[in-house]
């Protein structure tokens, strides 16, 4: 098997005593981002890839998705301890591993929701490992209509599986490719939507809008919540490791099902949030004591935990495979492939041999240590949390401001950081969702190519998206997503009648 | 904005009122992008689509929706709940009306000195901490920035006429 020696050769690279320094730092520095309120994983990662641009592609990358796995793993001790998810993804985490908290377990609460991640974190990988590779090289025979077509899938399934309004996402999603426009048309050279504003010749940077929509929103968000953080200590031994490892091998079968529930969510690019509120609410169905859910039950952590984990770690293989990413933070990781100068896309698997297979080998080491890490440091980091928000904020947005100017060493950029900080809290209040943005930002340019590239070839006509069976399927699929939840209204009319006579 | 009052009885303005101005706001941003692309052209050229053909569609349908959006909250009605109240508000613009002038500050004093002003303002106005605190938090923080982005990844800051005087 070629990929078992080229993921051996991922780890030989990866266990170089340079690579796990920068994955313990980027672990910790991850948990540190996930605790924190405005700064998540997709900010977090924002502000430090300039820090990478000196480094070689394949330690940043390890560096910057350590970050992630950190913030993952991050977001369940705000969850537990203090009953505020530091992510959204782990808001379905609060439910029962607050309640356990409260009732004295928080050690056993954590165990579970670390440990789940890690589960679901490493099902995803294993599968990342399996598949990736056969979709990049099915891949590589993709056209200009075909990558197009791709694209359409991925935003068609945002706009119909999200569960906020379908104009909203709609609006947010053209609002980012308009803003990806701006500036020199890559096709003609010629410039677009600038009305001779010279700041606007370089066009909107995703990185910038990245600091501005989730940081500063989501520090003034909090403002206006006024949190006093007020939360349960913990401290983890030994013993209760132990004893949790030995009550969590009952639940296989949820932590199976809340895998693929995550790895589904996370490939179509609905993400770990919805991923993880689905999980949540199988296993309440499904469980016997499903109506204590909600009161601490331990499987009410598993569930959600591993399902958010798979769906997060997931996100990366269309990032990896087709250069369409599934999440926010993994749109960030691409940004950052392409500052490296690398093409992400099905040719990263043969051109760049070491560093994919560095990064997935990162994501298994990843995880491990970032599991010895949250088990050991829980309260060291829940320390965090008790310095007050007046003091946290303004060093917040010190740093968000100095990630954004370091983007282009452009303080008109902290301006917008600014701008799209006030558009976020906005967008975020009035239900508009903002990864759409974010994404549309990122492969506007790319999207655009694509299609201009398919309608020269046909002379303008839109049946090239239809010419063949694979291009068609795949609008089709696109089409059926785009309808969703109008298709699954209908289904749910049709049966209620059956119901009735039933 | 209207000044709607929700059953609770506390004032601020109605989540309708700026899901309203959100929407048309919104429209706004999709003329000017219309307005834009057929200034860059949006039909077929010598190399097929024109540099305004995509932004000019895109600008149609964040047109549309957000029609959409504004006539939904239109017929959302009256009373419903607030947007925020105003003390929320207070709280949200305590954090915005600083960093606007932190922001315009950064091209002028650079960002070490301004961020030692936004820091110290905030623990001072709104934390009401001591000076001792204050004064550690508020020049340590730059200076640990200067540390880390500078000196260790070589990656350079904004500098104003502080710096300057102390050859940084």
């Amino acid at each position: 098997m070629e990929e078992i020696a080229n993921l051996f050769g991922g780890f030989a690279l990866v266990l170089q005593p340079y690579n796990v320094m920068l994955m313990v730092i980027g672990i910790v520095l991850g948990v540190i981002i996930g605790v924190l309120p405005g700064l998540g994983g997709a900010n977090g990662v924002a502000i430090l890839l300039p820090l990478t641009f000196s480094m070689p592609p394949s330690s940043a990358i390890i560096m910057l998705s350590c970050i992630y796995w950190g913030a993952l793993f991050g977001g369940a001790i705000t969850s537990i301890l203090f009953n505020i998810p530091g992510e959204p993804w782990s808001v379905a985490t609060t439910f029962d591993g607050h309640p356990m908290a409260q009732k004295g377990k928080a050690g056993e609460a954590l165990t579970a929701a670390f440990t789940s991640s890690f589960v679901g974190a490493l099902f995803a990988v294993v599968m990342i490992t399996l598949v990736a590779p056969l979709v990049a090289k099915f891949a590589l025979q993709f056209g200009p209509a075909e990558k197009f077509s791709v694209y359409f899938l991925a935003f068609c399934s945002f706009i119909g599986m999200s569960k906020e309004p379908p104009t909203k996402t709609l609006a947010s999603m053209m609002i980012g490719f308009a803003l990806a426009a701006v500036g020199i048309d890559s096709v003609t050279g010629q410039l677009r939507l600038t009305f001779g504003i010279e700041e606007l010749l370089s066009g909107f940077d995703f990185l910038v809008a990245v600091i501005g929509l989730f940081g500063i929103g989501e520090i003034l968000l909090t403002m206006e919540e006024g949190l006093s953080f007020k939360g349960k200590s913990a401290a983890i031994n030994p013993r209760v490791v132990f004893q949790t490892w030995a009550e969590l091998a009952r639940y296989w079968g949820l932590s199976l099902r809340s895998c693929v529930i995550g790895c589904w969510m996370g490939i179509t690019p609905a993400g770990a949030t919805p991923a993880s509120f689905m999980s949540y609410g199988i296993a309440k169905r499904i469980s016997k004591r499903g109506d204590k859910f909600g009161t601490g039950e331990i499987e009410g952590v598993v569930a959600p935990e591993t399902a958010a984990h798979a769906a997060g770690t997931s996100a990366l293989l269309p990032m990896l495979a087709l250069g369409v990413p599934g999440s926010p933070t993994a749109a960030v990781l691409l940004g950052g492939l392409l500052i490296w100068g690398l093409q992400p896309g099905p040719l990263l698997f043969v051109e760049q041999k070491e560093f994919v297979w560095g990064l997935i080998a990162s994501m298994y080491l990843g995880n491990v240590i970032g599991l010895l890490i949250v088990l050991t440091m829980v309260p060291v980091f829940a320390a965090i949390l008790r310095v007050p928000f007046s003091i946290i904020a303004p060093i917040i947005l010190v740093i968000c401001a100095i990630g954004a100017y370091s983007v282009h060493n452009n303080t008109f950029d902290v301006v917008m950081m600014l701008v799209f900080g006030v558009v976020g809290y906005v967008f975020k209040k009035c239900n508009y969702p903002l990864a759409p943005l974010v994404l549309a930002i990122v492969l506007g340019d790319k999207a655009e190519e694509s299609f201009r590239q398919s309608l020269l070839a046909s002379q303008g006509s839109l049946g090239i998206f239809f010419s063949n069976w694979l291009v068609g399927s795949i609008m089709g699929a696109g089409v059926i997503a785009l309808f969703w939840s109008g298709l699954a209204r209908v289904r749910d009319v049709l049966r209620l009648p059956a119901a009735k006579k039933a | 904005m209207t000044q709607g009052s929700a059953e609770t009885g506390r004032a601020g303005p109605s989540h309708r009122s700026v899901e309203i101005g959100t929407a048309a706001a919104t429209a706004a941003f999709a003329a000017i992008v219309i307005a834009g692309s057929l200034k860059a052209g949006m039909g077929w050229g010598v190399e097929g689509p024109q540099a305004g053909f995509l932004p000019f569609y895109i600008g149609l349908l964040i047109l549309a929706a957000s029609a959409v959006n504004l006539a939904r909250a239109f017929l959302s009605g009256r009373g419903g709940k607030l947007f925020a109240e105003w003390g929320q508000l207070r709280q949200v613009l305590s954090v915005v009306i600083p960093s606007a002038v932190y922001v315009g500050l950064v091209p002028v004093l650079g960002i070490y000195v301004s961020s030692m002003l936004l820091i110290g303002l905030f623990m001072k106005w709104l934390g009401r901490y001591g000076w001792a605190l204050v004064l550690a938090v508020s020049v340590g923080t730059p200076v640990l920035a200067y540390v880390t982005f500078e000196i260790w990844f070589l990656v350079p800051l904004p500098k104003g006429p502080v710096e300057e005087l102390l050859h940084l």
